[in-house]
């Protein structure tokens, strides 16, 4: 222990790319993304309701909520909050200590993606049929 | 520690100081908006794809209406509180220029307070018929 030599450069904490990927990883990445997209997405609903205050404006927003790009982005939008909160409900039964083990977080994570589906589409459909809207 | 002059350490310079009594503020406010976000959202999903295929007066009536009017601003009102902080954090662990920083987390500010008052005001011209 005579001569102290400088540290050698290391890694100052093991990143993505040090980890195999995960399920639960993939989902917390995937968490991110989809809240930084909604923040975006509340432009579009800054844009309908002001829109929806005159025929002309209206007309304009219409025809691009109506169009193919228009729809993929309300549906994007809408599946992205139910994913956002079901992911926030995944991190709400995270922070009591609870569904931590290694069988109840694989099973979280799954059902937070399957469920954003399901949950989208029947939302739709109770927005399209039972509401009467139309696509 | 690096180069500073003091022997004193960090710890000690701000100790008997107190705490800002905020550190967990933000945690907090993130997970109250998180659950009153929960029910907003089902709704909120609902209400929009219903005005899907309706015409301009349609729409303004079901926006307009104090029911649907009440939910969407209380909507507007949890997600940008929720959706400021957790920008703040994205910026926060990415950004680390102090400037760019400093700048991103004011612009941060500003966006969520700009769009969330301009959607509220289209709900409210429609609830008012202003």
């Amino acid at each position: 222990m005579a001569e102290t030599k400088a540290p050698a450069a290391r890694p100052l904490s093991p990143h993505l790319q040090i980890y195999r990927p995960t399920l639960t990883m993939m989902m917390s990445i995937v968490h991110r993304i989809t809240g930084f997209g909604l923040y975006f997405g509340t432009l579009l609903l800054a844009w309908w309701f002001i829109a929806a205050a005159g025929p002309n404006g209206y007309a304009r927003f219409e025809w691009f909520i109506g169009s193919w790009i228009g729809r993929l982005i309300l549906l994007g939008y809408t599946w992205a909050l139910i994913h956002h909160m079901l992911g926030g409900i995944r991190h709400l039964i995270w922070d009591t200590g609870r569904g931590l083990g290694p069988v109840e977080r694989e099973w979280l994570v799954a059902a937070n993606l399957i469920g954003s589906i399901v949950i989208t589409f029947i939302l739709w459909v109770i927005g399209l049929l039972a509401m009467g809207g139309s696509v | 520690m690096s180069g500073s002059p003091h022997i004193r350490t960090p710890l000690a310079r701000v100790r008997g100081f107190g705490t800002a009594k905020s550190g967990t503020a933000h945690f907090w406010h993130q997970r109250v908006t998180a659950i009153a976000n929960i029910p907003l959202t089902i709704a909120a999903v609902i209400i929009l794809i219903t005005l899907l295929g309706r015409n301009q007066a349609a729409a303004a009536q079901i926006l307009g209406s104090p029911a649907i009017a009440i939910i969407m601003l209380l909507f507007l009102t949890s997600i940008t509180i929720h959706m400021r902080i957790g920008m703040a954090v994205i910026i926060e662990d990415y950004v680390h220029d102090e400037s760019a920083k400093l700048a991103l987390l004011m612009a941060n500010t500003f966006f969520t307070i700009v769009v969330g008052l301009a959607a509220a005001y289209g709900i409210l011209k429609l609830s008012f018929g202003l």
